[in-house]
């Protein structure tokens, strides 16, 4: 199937997802969700706000799940990621990857959010109790 | 030529835009860019220096020769690090 690429403000749907990547010939489905956590390098933060450079993200994300595709020979992957404010324990980033074994789904999905987050711009900024910055790493 | 110029994050906070048209000399590379908009915003200093360059929404050394209608973004490090060594220092 085509990959599934979703860059959106909205809240994400993790059962949406799953649902779109399910097959009879699947066996195994490997879902990572990223979210938002109340605290960074001892601040306390109070909610996060993502941005993205969206045409570039758009076709760095189809580029990775191509190389898990040809590497693990994964052929239903969908991967989204929200921008905008984000509260604490919302989810940022949700990788599905569906296989007919396990073994490749976990690492396909492994590697698509690790690469994701080096090579996509995809920025956040904490703002904490004490002030707010962008952050890396 | 003119190139357009899209900022993002702390880039975008300190030029105060999204993006802006650039006018540059014909043989232009990005490092030449860089030098312009260093010289408007001398605050992008310590961010350029860990940015690494996108022309036409593809990473790109910095040497690479711009053309008329390129789109270039500066992009500061994301939330997993860089995608590799930074190309100016």
């Amino acid at each position: 199937m085509e990959p599934i690429i979703q860059l959106t403000h909205k809240p994400l749907n993790r059962d949406q997802l799953i649902a779109a990547v399910s097959h009879p010939e699947v066996g195994g489905i490997v879902t990572f969700e990223g979210v938002v956590r109340n605290n960074a390098r001892g601040k306390q933060v109070r909610y996060l706000e993502y941005e993205v450079y969206e045409e570039m993200a758009t076709q760095q994300i189809q580029t990775i799940i191509t190389e898990a595709q040809q590497r693990w020979g994964v052929d239903r992957v969908a991967v989204a990621h929200r921008f905008g404010r984000l509260e604490i324990g919302e989810a940022s980033v949700i990788i599905v990857v569906a296989s007919p074994h396990r073994s490749e789904a976990f690492e396909a999905c492994r590697y698509i959010i690790d690469t994701l987050k080096k090579t996509v711009p995809i920025w956040k900024k904490e703002v904490a109790t004490n002030g707010e910055e962008w952050v890396e790493g | 030529m003119k190139v357009s110029i899209r900022y993002f994050a702390s880039l975008r906070e300190i030029t105060g835009q999204a993006s802006e048209t650039l006018e540059l000399a014909e043989n232009a590379s990005i490092a030449d860019a860089r030098t312009v908009l260093l010289e408007r915003y001398p605050r992008l200093q310590p961010v350029m220096e860990r940015s690494v360059c996108a022309v036409n929404r593809r990473y790109v050394p910095a040497e690479t020769s711009l053309h008329n209608g390129d789109e270039i973004a500066f992009i500061p490090p994301t939330g997993g690090g860089q995608p590799w060594s930074p190309s100016f220092n």
